[in-house]
């Protein structure tokens, strides 16, 4: 088969634009990622600089892979990342638009790489339980439904990759931040820390400029993993408790400095 | 070079107990004042930074991804071993500890595997108090899967996404620690090298992967926790950046490297289907649970698999293992798959493929329960070959997946190098010459939440008050070393891509040193490869600029580090002449084709020792202890 990749190239302090490069004799098995690879052989061997990608795992689930595909986040397919499209989803002699994600909250910093450094900090602020290294009770000491803990998983499955803001008109961040919400509010270890988590997290999402959610639910529909929107119903509901309900924040350090 | 274990002399049931009580401690009023820097943010260096930062350690964390959470331990799929017995099929302690040993073909320390046994049960415990969703059942209980080389359940799993959600919960801990200042994390950044002052690691120099800045950093010590090295086939079940440059860095800096050759080999990969592909992708054990495995009985048989009626099957794995059937240890399946593959009886056009049938399964189960166990596994499989193993079985075939050997550590995890830790698949570990399914997952959250936190205090007390800081010139000849090589790489600027000769090499040793090896095989990969690097070096084109995010020179690093590596892994298969778990010297097998050990000559760890450029490497032999359980011949019959 045979392609026009049209890719979006851009360097630091250079204004960016789209390229049009020719790739040929592709097989059809072959996946998007890898004809990208066989194009940066190309263009090294030419002497050109390789275009840049975010990609590791290759399988869907390490979430670095971030493309944007004929204009939709992870391209075209039904929970798929950007590494599991393979050529024959195109038609021969197709021309392919590749972008990186477009986010203010997700700058650009090379070609089809973006800094998600954000959402580690959105991580920090609250997406956790706190749990020392040490002997823990008897887990089944504690038991969980099943149908309780199958929900906490459908939202812990998010593999973090912005897919979500990429697709959101507004550049949102929720149906991300909603999933760990979601994932550790549904179990009974999260709940000591369920309201603090909630406001915690949903202040620094905003203050990473992430915007706000009107319900497009494009998110959804981009996930790779098929997180529901539902979790951003859940998360605004907790929300809305915490911010009604806020105890004084008795948290002292417990650390030994 | 004198290799000492540190293993307490008692026996090892009392062996941890006794070294923990007798270790020097660092007290918690003082731990704020050492820096402890972790390489790596897999599970093994995910918990340990966290755990480290929660004691009070100062913590900085590298790792080459843009986020911690990213690390491959993130792709393990099937599941994570403790010793419960909540099944109540008679696990314990000491049947995880023989399990482990025997599937490691009695080629693992003793010590260190019953050690790894006694703390599986704590992993669960830490994992599930995080808030990591391990399966349950419906009265609530944590649930169990069967996996391979085993006779009793006690994997436990998180669908098909175990090892994301133990990463999962790992990077969360770690995140807090980042929040509250006692780590500072430092993604896209790729070490390039360690520094030794006075014989001890003081530092390391590393790379910012969006710069090309060179860094350096000091610390009282040093932990790896880099990975495995399966990417010196160039096609594995592993990360396309996986690599081992921080270890094999840290071997030319005098880390001695244990027992290189030993590679598993998975079974259950999606078999390869052309020159452009970029990676293997597995398909979990778990599924040997329910499938079984088959080829025709005719040669060339060209009817779907449907229309071949239940005697013209050949259920090569249930024939010849009744009572594992299926669910043998990895090394064994996946020489029986290429026996029968060699033998003629392989899939399709390449004739590398045997299939795994879920119909019986189905029929027996329904659907519904197949696709609650296994289902994101098989819409994968759907993905990536456009064929629905509900209705058609999969096409299976082995692939190189994790490497057993690694950097060789003592009890405490240091290796020889003074403060220079190596933790999770890094090292050399505790699986002997064949790791059994969801093993590396115990082992990683062994050595990071539990063993190195407390044994790492035993060394940082004894270099109390000798800080050194970047100024020390060591660093700086060092990152100026680092810098010359990236420069020679820059101006070489020959007519091959790094990737062709990554692609090259992986050729060589998947031909040579691969599922199975002889003498003559692995003289001629010695051959082979140091022309290949003497090509590589003088013809190799690195695109770009050294300033700025640049993959090419990235993947050029690697591939020079694994042109290095493949020769001493080819030399360590060369010297152990016997067959022993995932290593086939065809020159030692028995009658029926199994692994023939030689207990007399080969009982030890294979340590090697860089002598410098030009000189061959030393090889230290560590003697295996066998005092609690006298090797026999490994039977799954």
């Amino acid at each position: 088969m045979n392609f026009t990749l049209s890719i979006w190239r851009q360097s630091p302090g250079v204004p960016g634009k789209m390229v049009e490069y020719k790739v040929s004799d592709i097989s059809a098995e072959t996946s998007l990622l890898e004809t990208l690879d066989m194009l940066n052989e190309e263009l090294t061997l030419k002497g050109e600089e390789p275009v840049a990608f975010d990609s590791d795992c290759r399988e869907g689930i390490c979430g670095a892979c971030s493309l944007v595909v004929d204009g939709r986040a992870h391209g075209p397919g039904k929970l798929t990342t950007s590494c599991q499209i393979f050529m024959r989803s195109f038609t021969d002699g197709q021309t392919i638009h590749l972008e990186p994600y477009r986010s203010a909250a997700l700058p650009v910093v090379k070609d089809l790489v973006v800094d998600r450094t954000a959402f580690d900090r959105i991580i920090q602020s609250g997406g956790f339980i706190s749990a020392h290294s040490g002997p823990k009770p008897e887990p089944n000491s504690m038991p969980i439904g099943y149908d309780e803990l199958e929900e906490s998983m459908d939202a812990a499955a998010c593999i973090g990759c912005a897919a979500c803001v990429a697709a959101c008109p507004n550049g949102s961040a929720m149906l991300f931040t909603a999933a760990k919400i979601g994932h550790l509010g549904l179990l009974p270890q999260g709940q000591p820390e369920r309201d603090q988590r909630a406001r915690e997290m949903v202040a620094k999402m905003d203050e990473e400029g992430f915007g706000a959610c009107t319900n497009y639910a494009e998110c959804q529909d981009a996930c790779p993993k098929g997180v529901s929107i539902k979790f951003i119903g859940r998360m605004n509901k907790d929300f809305a408790k915490a911010m009604l309900c806020a105890e004084d924040d008795r948290r002292g350090s417990m650390d030994v400095n | 070079m004198e290799l000492n274990s540190k293993i307490p002399n008692v026996p090892i049931q009392e062996a941890w107990r006794t070294h923990l009580d007798s270790i020097n401690l660092v007290g918690p009023k003082n731990r704020p004042k050492y820096d402890i820097i972790v390489v790596g943010s897999g599970l093994a260096g995910a918990s340990a930074a966290a755990s480290l930062g929660a004691m009070g350690y100062n913590v900085k964390l590298f790792c080459f991804q843009d986020s911690p959470r990213r690390a491959h331990s993130i792709a393990a799929q099937g599941g994570i071993n403790a010793s419960k017995n909540y099944r109540n099929d008679g696990d314990s302690t000491w049947r995880l500890f023989y399990d482990t040993q025997k599937g490691g073909d009695f080629r693992g320390r003793e010590a260190n595997v019953y050690r790894l046994a006694e703390t599986s049960t704590e992993i669960i415990d830490q994992c599930v108090s995080q808030g990591v969703p391990l399966a349950r059942e419906y009265g609530g209980n944590l649930a169990n899967r069967s996996f391979g080389g085993v006779l009793v359940e006690r994997t436990f799993y998180a669908r098909g996404q175990t090892g994301q959600q133990l990463l999962l919960g790992a990077y969360q801990a770690l995140e807090e620690q980042v929040a509250k200042g006692k780590v500072k994390q430092y993604p896209r950044t790729e070490m390039h090298d360690i520094v030794k002052i006075d014989g001890r690691c003081r530092g390391i120099v590393v790379r910012d992967l969006m710069t090309g800045e060179i860094q350096t950093h000091a610390a009282d010590a040093v932990v790896l926790a880099t990975g495995g090295y399966a990417n010196v086939y160039h096609r594995s079940t592993n990360a396309v950046n996986c690599n081992v440059t921080a270890a094999w860095r840290a071997h030319k800096q005098g880390s001695v490297f244990a027992n290189p050759c030993f590679v598993q080999i998975h079974p259950t990969c999606i078999p390869v289907h052309g020159d452009h592909q970029s990676k293997l992708t597995l398909m979990s054990e778990s599924l040997r649970n329910d499938g079984r495995i088959w080829v025709p009985r005719k040669k060339g048989d060209s009817r779907k698999p449907a229309h071949i009626p239940e005697d013209e099957r050949f259920y090569y794995l249930e024939e010849r293992y009744p009572s594992f059937g299926n669910l043998v240890p990895r090394d064994v399946a996946s020489r029986a798959a290429k026996k029968v593959c060699d033998d003629g009886y392989g899939l399709g056009e390449t004739g590398f493929g045997v299939y795994l049938d879920f119909r019986d399964a189905i029929a027996k189960q329904g659907k519904a329960a197949i696709e609650a166990k296994y289902g994101n596994l098989f819409d994968m499989y759907k993905d990536i070959t456009d064929d629905d193993p509900y209705e058609t079985p999969f096409k299976i075939y082995p692939a190189p997946h994790y490497t057993m050997g690694g950097l060789w550590v003592d009890y405490n995890l240091m290796t020889n190098v003074q403060g220079l830790y190596a933790i999770g698949e890094a090292n050399f570990s505790d699986h002997g010459a064949n790791r059994l399914g969801a093993s590396s997952l115990m082992q990683c959250l062994a050595d990071g939440y539990f063993i190195l936190p407390q044994t790492i205090g035993d060394y940082l007390r004894d270099i109390y008050q000798q800080k050194i800081d970047e100024d020390h010139p060591e660093f700086e000849k060092h990152a100026d070393a680092v810098s010359a090589k990236i420069d020679s790489l820059m101006n070489i600027q020959g007519t091959r891509t790094p990737l062709s000769f990554q692609k090259e090499l992986g050729e060589i040793m998947w031909q040579y040193c691969g599922m199975s090896r002889n003498a003559t095989d692995l003289k001629k990969a010695l051959e082979l490869i140091p022309k290949l690097r003497k090509e590589f070096w003088s013809d190799v084109k690195v695109a770009g600029t050294k300033d700025s995010l640049n993959q090419s020179l990235e993947r050029a690093g690697r591939v020079a580090d694994f042109l290095e590596f493949a020769e001493l892994m080819c030399k360590d298969a060369l010297e152990r002449d016997e067959s022993c778990g995932c290593h086939l010297r065809e020159e030692h097998i028995h009658e029926d084709g199994e692994a023939k050990r030689n207990d007399e000559k080969f009982s030890h760890v294979a340590a090697w020792e860089w002598m410098g450029e030009d000189a061959d490497h030393q090889l230290h032999a560590e003697k295996l202890s066998h005092e609690a359980l006298k090797p026999t011949t490994r039977s799954y019959k």
